[in-house]
């Protein structure tokens, strides 16, 4: 199963990508401890995560080909 | 002005058959209070004024400086060093003299924040900063008061609108059903920090006032229970959707008193929230000044009958917190969801007490009392 994972805002400046193709997670918490695991700065970080356009709050299972958007808030104006 | 020129300023929105005569008078009796004049309150503000809004309210503390002038073009070389909600008043009176414009030369806070936004029927958040945003939100779900709410940073920008009517006469998501707790101070830089691109603020400023206008209008369908982002770089817009959370309103101060005792400008340094997880809880609990507060729900299992605690569920926890005492504080619950909320809200209104929320809740701390 292949998702594709979107770094918004300050977490791209974290991860130093917009964005990333990932093999082998299958829910947003195997997701979650993936990344932070690779950018540990993520793990502070305050961020929404979003499944195929739709914010979830508990842990939710991906569909092959599934869209990950990770949203951090922004403040300035 | 007399009647005919009156029509001719509206016209070519007039024509459009949704909008029509009746649309603009509705613009014309609208009320809409606009919370800061920089990168995004400008073009909210222009194109408000020149719609024909009847009464904009413009809350602004601060004065143009040289910097601000890449994106905040409702100000010129020579405006530099003035207040912005003067210099902004005074153009958009010049530009549209039909409609009334109020200046706020002041910072909101939660002292005059529930006084001002009373008097408007719609709220645009254009600020940029997180205490203010917060601020804002609460007071907008206080006063029933539908909220636009805009953002930037470097290159993309957020739209949304918070606490409308939805179906049913249910208010709509609100900031906190996507961002409950502030982030820490300094994790998310500001336009000072970060830098904007100048034109991106106009962009999202501009999606604000359009947003504005439907919800006066009644025009399409305003952004509720949807977040709109744009990256300038990539061109990209992604509108997610949201929904309101149930446990949302406990962390929201649930009457006027208790906005006023909510410290806003602290919510961005939740320095003195931890999470503990059960070892080093059991520890804790032999040390002197230690107050546990089980916030669950009266009657949820199983009891905690194993140590001596307060019970206050989350949802009342604002309204009692002067019977709280006690040097170090550690908020539980079932699993360490809702106690995590609560540590927030009593570190919100204790500043000097050590306060923790127990990870994995009362179930992990009876599981650690077997393999004890």
């Amino acid at each position: 199963m292949t998702i594709q994972v979107n770094f918004y805002g300050q977490l791209a400046d974290i991860t130093g990508k917009p964005g990333l193709e990932l093999e082998g997670v299958h829910d947003t918490q195997t997701l979650q401890q993936k990344i932070h695991a690779d950018f540990p700065a993520l793990i502070t970080a305050t961020y929404r995560i979003a499944v195929d356009k739709k914010i979830v709050t508990e842990n939710t299972p991906f569909h092959d080909g599934a869209t990950v958007s990770l949203l951090p808030p922004f403040s300035g104006g | 002005m007399d009647k005919q020129s009156k029509g001719e300023r509206y016209h070519r929105q007039t024509i459009l058959e949704e909008l029509g005569e009746q649309g603009q008078q509705k613009l014309l009796s609208a009320k809409v209070l606009v919370i800061g004049a920089g990168g995004l309150g400008c073009p909210v503000l222009q194109y408000l004024a020149a719609a024909g809004v009847g009464t904009i309210g413009i809350v602004d503390q601060d004065v143009v400086a040289l910097s601000n002038l890449h994106r905040q073009v409702l100000y010129i070389t020579s405006d530099i060093g003035l207040l912005k909600a003067e210099r902004a008043a005074t153009k958009l009176q010049q530009m549209n003299p039909d409609i009334r414009v109020n200046p706020y030369e002041l910072r909101l806070d939660n002292k005059n924040a529930l006084d001002i936004l009373k008097a408007y029927d719609i709220v645009v958040d254009a600020s940029d900063n997180f205490p203010t945003r917060y601020l804002v939100n609460d007071a907008c779900c206080l006063l029933q008061k539908p909220l636009v709410h805009g953002a930037v940073s470097q290159f993309e920008g957020q739209v949304a609108v918070f606490n409308a009517v939805g179906e049913g006469g249910k208010r709509t998501a609100n900031y906190r059903d996507l961002f409950p707790v502030p982030p820490k101070e300094g994790e998310v830089a500001s336009c000072a920090e970060a830098g904007v691109i100048g034109v991106l603020p106009g962009i999202i400023g501009s999606l604000q006032a359009a947003e504005v206008i439907k919800l006066i209008t009644g025009i399409g369908q305003p952004l509720v229970n949807r977040l709109q982002t744009f990256n300038f770089k990539t061109s990209d817009w992604l509108t997610l959707s949201f929904q309101p959370l149930l446990e949302t309103a406990a962390t929201q101060p649930a009457n006027p008193l208790a906005f006023i005792n909510t410290v806003y400008d602290w919510t961005c340094t939740s320095g003195n929230v931890a999470e503990i997880n059960a070892a080093t809880f059991q520890s804790l609990l032999a040390e002197e000044g230690i107050t546990v507060i089980d916030v669950r729900e009266i009657g949820e299992q199983p009891l905690l009958n194993e140590i001596e605690h307060l019970q206050i569920p989350l949802s009342q926890l604002m309204d009692h917190l002067d019977t709280i005492t006690g040097s170090t504080i550690v908020a539980v619950c079932q699993t360490g969801k809702r106690s995590r909320q609560a540590a927030t809200i009593l570190a919100n209104a204790f500043h000097s007490k050590k306060i923790y929320s127990l990870q994995g809740g009362i179930a992990a701390y009876l599981l650690s009392l077997q393999n004890k």
